[in-house]
């Protein structure tokens, strides 16, 4: 048994190394993708891999691997499981041979997401278990007793870290790594695998049946636990679970849940033994609605009569307040410290020489008063730059833009997306956008890579998740193949040709696309691409602004003018910009 | 409230914070200690504050309450005034005297209040402040100023010098080791006036 320090999404990719795993395939997303990246840069691997397009491909590429009796592993973000929720429902009922984990990774608190779901509703709305770690090791520990209970149960799991799991670190016990020996098999039976109604009715009968057993099962698993310890009670969940733990003195019982469906009988033993239960969960009501039903007389506080809330992540300082509230004392009462006021915000921006920033400064200057949706990815940050309208979901810039151009709305609808983005759920709305004959213009962002997850290569970089070659997909086929009437690609570092070809498509009707394409500035840097530094002649800069306006984070403005710090990455669009060509190259007068 | 001696690094994305608390992560397993982390992910790492949380000896979560916080790490002035809040009375703070200043600054002139007023404001800890750009510059590379940072915060620490010295020599590139020891040494030399 060896002990390393590692990242909670690295303690996950070493337990599925440890269970076996045969098949790897999932979505980049903020806090899930590190699993992945793990389990792709380990050396001799036995096991398949891959980045797949999107989550909904994600999931069928796995159901359909452990439908041939292999151990498969899909990762996503919690949202891509909005994605691959249609196979999802439906792989409830036609089970699995091989062990199934979807790892859906939740984000209470939004901190790298547009919505705090709840992945536990999921698992409770298919009728499938779910697994909700209290800690590092806990995520670690639950994984191949995932995939051994997926296959006793013949039902896919879900596992559910939350971000304070993925990114979390710790001291963390490993098990020995087992190598990859199953190979797939598909058993021919329609019954299961052709979902017509008269197949699915008794498919849905028989995922019912499961439930009980599995309840059971799941006590026995142990990940579920209590103590009694007094009259009171605490129920807690997930990483809350941990803070509860830090927090709670003697004399009050604890509950910890970590593993869905709850036995209700179990559950009732405990809370009965009580004369007031607290309920400590993060984002839904899962635990408290169950614990409610079992209550009878006992008093239940939680989110449902306002002692907790719906909404954001928990910490020791909430959970403190949740039971000081609830007239729970705490160990030891937290020191109510309150921020310095007033510190100016250092939120995340664009990265000198980002390409994004100078195709929104294209567009901004070509589509003055225009609609800008947008989407998902670094470029979600031109909001800063007053280059970004709209953004709910992957792929829902070009349709929210079709949308709006077929509402009446007069003002021009000029959208943006990312390469991994379109090729991942933006195709579609392209698709329906020209045959429905709307009227707008479409720019994808093209750095070759998905940037803002960690760099994940997709179909566009040429290389696929393990470094294997694959031709680049070509986005000016595709657009066209849609039937666009007009694409081109730019270099958006030459602004004035991207100003050029954004006039020009404002002067066409139809959906027009443009590929702003250039690599991302940091795969640039990594792959040794050295542009030079830019610096400010003092003497011709008048201090007029324009270049502070672009809001590159390498340009300063000192002493009334500007200047030049060591971020620059050499993109020369700012000395474009400058009207009194005060920018120059490092090293020219 | 906890017996874990809590530590809170932060700075500016791209920085070196995760190194930095990689390094605290291994020298607690040099020294056979349990130890918790959390960390910032994603896209906040693009140029925003960012923080990393390490309870040294923690068994429980990985979050350090506000007010709990034993140690603060601060790789630029302004982000410890940002996350002053976190440390315990009687705390230490080591913090770079450097301050990057938000771009919000210049685009939306923004106040931004000036080196002397931060520097009095965190008057009411004990502070070590250095300037570990010029520290780690002349140790051979200016990216091992997150070493330096180690290095001076290292006597306020319950590990041993030892350990983590070790722990820097295991976690930097192989080519870069030398230039991190001398930074961690400088640093040390100067905390140890603190």
């Amino acid at each position: 048994m060896e002990r390393r320090y590692l990242l909670g999404n690295e303690a996950i990719a070493h337990a599925c190394l440890e269970a076996g795993v045969d098949f790897v395939c999932g979505y980049p997303g903020t806090p899930s993708s590190e699993v992945i990246d793990t389990l792709r840069t380990q050396p001799d691997r036995s096991y398949y891999l891959e980045w797949s397009v999107n989550e909904k491909v994600a999931l069928e590429n796995a159901l359909a691997a452990a439908w041939c009796g292999v151990r498969a592993l899909c990762t996503m973000k919690h949202v891509g499981l909005n994605v691959a929720a249609d196979p999802l429902m439906t792989s409830a009922y036609t089970g699995v041979t091989g062990g199934l984990v979807i790892m859906s990774a939740d984000d209470p608190f939004a901190h790298s997401s547009q919505n705090e779901q709840d992945t536990r509703c999921y698992a409770h709305f298919a009728r499938v278990p779910c697994f909700d770690p209290a800690s590092v090791q806990e995520a670690h520990d639950m994984i191949p007793k995932a995939f051994a209970l997926s296959e006793e149960f013949g039902l896919p799991v879900l596992f559910r870290p939350t971000t304070r799991i993925c990114h979390s670190k710790g001291d963390v016990e490993l098990g020995e790594i087992v190598k990859s020996s199953r190979r797939g098999d598909f058993h021919k039976d329609p019954r299961q695998y052709v979902v017509i109604p008269a197949h699915t009715r008794i498919l849905h009968r028989k995922l019912n049946e499961k439930q009980p057993a599995l309840k059971k099962r799941l006590v026995e698993l142990g990940f579920n636990r209590y103590e009694i310890r007094g009259k009171t009670a605490i129920i807690a969940s997930g990483i809350g679970a941990s803070y509860v733990e830090e927090l709670l003195p003697a004399g009050i019982s604890f509950m910890k849940i970590a593993a869905y469906p709850i036995d209700e009988d179990w559950l009732a033993e405990f809370v009965q033994k009580h004369d007031k239960v607290l309920v400590i969960e993060e984002l839904a009501p899962e635990v408290e609605e169950i614990v409610r039903q079992v209550a009878g007389n006992v008093p239940v506080f939680g989110k449902k009569n306002g002692y907790a809330p719906y909404e954001g992540e928990l910490s020791p300082s909430a959970v403190a307040a949740i039971m000081e509230k609830a007239g729970f004392p705490v160990k030891t009462p937290l020191s109510a410290n309150p921020p310095v006021p007033d510190v100016p915000a250092r939120p995340p921006i664009l990265c000198a020489g980002c390409l994004h920033r100078s195709a929104f400064y294209a567009i901004k200057k070509v589509y003055k008063d225009a609609v800008y949706p947008s989407d998902i990815g670094c470029y979600t940050l031109g909001l800063q730059l007053g280059a970004v309208d709209t953004t709910i979901c992957m792929g829902a810039s070009i349709t929210v833009a079709s949308g709006i151009a077929h509402s009446g709305e007069p003002r021009d609808v000029i959208c943006t997306i990312g390469d991994s983005t379109f090729l991942h759920t933006g195709i579609q709305g392209l698709l329906n956008a020209v045959y429905n004959g709307a009227n707008m213009t479409v720019v994808i962002l093209d750095n070759r890579i998905t940037a803002m997850t960690g760099h994940q290569p997709n179909p566009n970089t040429g290389a696929n998740a393990c470094g294997v070659e694959s031709p680049p997909v070509s986005l000016d086929a595709i657009c066209r193949a849609c039937g666009a009437s007009f694409v081109e690609t730019i270099d958006p570092y030459d602004v004035t040709g991207m100003v050029n070809l954004l006039q020009e498509a404002k002067k066409r009707s139809g959906v027009k696309v443009i590929i702003a394409k250039q690599m991302c500035v940091i795969m640039a840097r990594r792959s040794g691409v050295r542009r030079g530094k830019y610096r400010v002649d003092t003497e011709a800069c008048t201090g007029c602004g324009t270049c502070v306006r672009f809001g590159c984070p390498a340009i300063e403005f000192v002493d009334e003018k500007a200047r030049i710090n060591e971020l620059c990455n050499g993109c020369a669009v700012c000395a474009d910009l400058c009207p009194f060509g005060a920018i120059v190259r490092e090293g020219k007068k | 409230m906890s017996e874990s001696f809590d530590i809170l690094i932060v700075g500016i994305g791209g920085q070196g914070t995760i190194l930095a608390s990689n390094i605290l992560g291994e020298a607690c397993l040099i020294e056979n200690r349990h130890v918790r982390g959390a960390e910032t992910h994603g896209m906040a790492q693009r140029g925003g504050s960012v923080e990393s949380h390490i309870r040294v000896g923690g068994e429980h979560g990985p979050l350090i309450p506000p007010g709990q916080a034993d140690l603060l790490i601060s790789f630029d002035l302004l982000e410890a005034l940002r996350y002053s809040h976190y440390l315990k009375q009687g705390g230490k703070m080591v913090v770079n005297r450097r301050m990057v200043l938000p771009t919000s600054v210049f685009t939306q002139k923004v106040a931004l209040p000036s080196e002397e007023a931060i520097i009095a404001a965190l008057g009411k800890y004990h502070l070590c402040l250095l300037d570990a750009d010029t520290m780690a510059t002349e140790a051979g590379s200016p990216l091992s100023q997150n070493v330096v940072m180690l290095g001076a915060a290292a006597g306020a620490m319950p590990l041993k010098p030892e350990s983590l010295l070790e722990a820097v020599k295991r976690l930097v590139p192989k080519k870069t080791v030398e230039i991190n020891a001398r930074a961690f040494e400088a640093g040390r030399a100067f905390g140890g006036q603190c």
